[in-house]
């Protein structure tokens, strides 16, 4: 198969200093890829320049072959490309149900004149989301919490509905930044196991994670940063037995839980 | 009792206005961020336009919508041309730069129409109607229902349509809003065509009663921001709310002490209002937003 996303040569410098330097790699469909790397090694930033947000100063981002460089984050939510942060990006006054039925209006259509009268038509279409958007919140297990404001939820809860938001775009590849910060032990076990749901559904997945059992455990192909240079690129246990990664990142306790994680 | 009846029904017209003012504001600052102190200068355009297009033998619904029409196309191209090319400047900038449009609106208006005080009969014809003792002009009742209408048309857009909800999932946050496929720049020159619009309908419902001139926007934004602030800058409810109250405070503080005290009166209550609900009557905190 070949690439969904193809990411050849991206870079970006902030005051003379590069955050992200010549940085290339794919993502097939269904495929869940991770980049790993210490605080700081561009890694945030990489995400940035892919859905839109920086402009790169040099390099490539290519979505099923069509150069998608810095294209605005609405246009690439209609191309497929959907998100979620790692310091969380949400509609704060609106209840969990409506921050997921915003994520799904993409798949409705517009019609203001129907809307404003309540036609029947528009009501059905209403129902529709809701029941969608009632679907996915069950699916991440937030589903109680429907009618609840954003704003008086659990963080642990907040990262779980970022993450059925971004699935309500109906997206052909997801970025992940940090999904499992601040998460408990059981909250990361769900996480992981919807993170492959996902991508066993087909939707290619771009992850960035600290939780090394966790990559170790759910990457195909892990991509290694420091400095916002990519080090070393390969399956986890290649990635993990790389010296330059262990000595850049992760260090003999990173070690042992790939060693735990592979047992 | 008559006086007071009198007293109030003034207040609640000029009140009415006030609060469409304030709800231009407000959709402008959840949009983005912005005061825009321009929006004064919508309701002269709306007023001048109208009279200008009465005088030119339109009938007085079609002076009316083009009035609209063109005052809300310069609400969007004000923001095509000034706000959104400094988009990403400290707000203060962007709020100074509208300072800028105000000025430069009200000396076009000056240029184009003319520095003389226009006014056209009201809508309904001139002749007060008497409610228990009271005395109100029939466009009063004009301005009421005009700015009633507006109200109510805007909270059904914004409850029931899903360009409503973009809108106000992109005042909630914008950063979000982009990432969900909600073109935020499109809903910032509608916030602000929007708000331009509303401010000719003030301007053309009122001007049969206060008259208009190129140079009568500032005063106006000024009450508009008042009582925008008196109900909490960004809640539409609180532009309603804020609006009446300032509008019915004055027309009583002109009634029973001074016509030259209800400026200060309004004042004073906002600043102490400001002072012990910072965020205004129904605002909400903005701190606290995840
Ligand atoms: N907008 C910006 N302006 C200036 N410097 C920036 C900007 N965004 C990121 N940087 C810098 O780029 C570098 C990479 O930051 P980034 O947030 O991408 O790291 P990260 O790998 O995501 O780290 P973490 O694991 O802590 O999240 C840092 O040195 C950061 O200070
Ligand atoms: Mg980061």
């Amino acid at each position: 198969m070949s690439a969904l996303l193809d990411i050849s040569d991206l870079g970006i410098a902030f005051g003379g200093i590069k955050a992200v330097d010549g940085v290339s790699f794919a993502v097939r469909p269904g495929e869940i890829v991770s980049v790993i790397g210490p605080n700081g090694a561009g890694k945030t930033t990489l995400f940035n320049m892919i859905s839109g947000l920086y402009r790169p100063s040099q390099g490539q981002v290519r979505l099923d072959g069509r150069d998608i460089t810095a294209m605005e984050p609405h246009l690439l939510a209609r191309l497929g490309l959907s998100r979620t942060f790692q310091n969380l990006q949400l509609f704060g006054d609106m209840t969990l149900l409506e921050n997921v039925m915003v994520g799904h209006h993409l798949r409705e259509r517009a019609h203001v004149l129907p809307d404003l009268f309540a036609l029947s038509s528009s009501r059905r279409s209403t129902r529709a989301s809701a029941d969608n958007a009632l679907a996915l919140l069950r699916r991440v297990r937030l589903d109680k919490g429907a009618y609840r404001e954003a704003r008086a939820m659990s963080y642990g809860a907040l990262k779980r509905l970022e993450i059925a938001r971004a699935l309500a775009l109906e997206p052909r590849i997801l970025l992940l930044d940090e999904p499992a910060a601040g998460c408990n032990a059981v909250e990361t076990a769900e996480i992981d196991e919807l993170i492959a749901e996902v991508a066993a559904s087909g939707v290619a997945i771009l992850l960035v994670e600290h939780d090394m059992k966790l990559v170790m455990k759910i990457s195909a192909h892990i991509v290694v940063l420091d400095h916002g240079r990519k080090i070393a690129e390969g399956a986890p246990a290649e990635v993990a037995r790389d010296p330059q990664v262990i000595a850049a990142y992760l260090g003999q306790h990173g070690q042992d839980q790939v060693l735990h994680a592979e047992r | 009792m008559s006086d007071l009846l009198q007293f109030l029904l003034s207040g609640l017209t000029v009140g009415a206005v006030y609060a469409l003012l304030a709800l231009g504001f407000t959709i402008i600052f959840n949009a983005s961020g912005v005061v825009n102190f321009a929006q004064g200068e919508f309701v002269m355009l709306g007023g001048m336009a109208t009279a200008f297009g009465i005088a030119a033998g339109l009938p007085v619904p079609l002076a009316a919508l083009l009035a609209i029409l063109g005052t809300a196309a310069l609400g969007v191209a004000l923001n095509a041309l000034a706000i959104a090319p400094a988009r990403g400047a400290p707000v203060v900038s962007l709020i100074i730069i509208t300072i800028g449009a105000a000025i430069f609106l009200q000396g076009a208006a000056g240029l184009l129409f003319d520095k003389q005080i226009h006014r056209y009969p009201g809508f309904s014809g001139e002749a007060a109607l008497r409610i228990l003792g009271a005395t109100i002009l029939p466009q009063s009742l004009w301005v009421i229902a005009g700015a009633t209408l507006t109200f109510a048309l805007l909270w059904l857009f914004f409850s029931r349509t899903l360009t409503g909800k973009a809108v106000l999932a992109t005042a909630n946050n914008p950063l979000a809003a982009s990432l969900v496929g909600i073109n935020t720049r499109a809903i910032m020159a509608l916030s602000f065509g929007l708000s331009a619009a509303i401010g000719a309908v003030a301007g053309l419902l009122v001007t049969p009663i206060t008259m208009t001139a190129y140079n009568t926007g500032v005063a106006l934004a000024l009450s508009g921001f008042a009582a925008a602030m008196l109900g909490g800058l960004g809640s539409p409810l609180g532009a309603l709310v804020g609006g009446l109250l300032l509008g019915v405070l004055e027309a009583l503080t002109a009634g029973y002490v001074s016509s030259q005290y209800k400026d200060a009166v309004s004042f004073i209550l906002i600043i102490l209002v400001l002072t012990f609900l910072p965020q205004g009557l129904l605002g909400r905190k903005s701190t606290d937003r995840v």
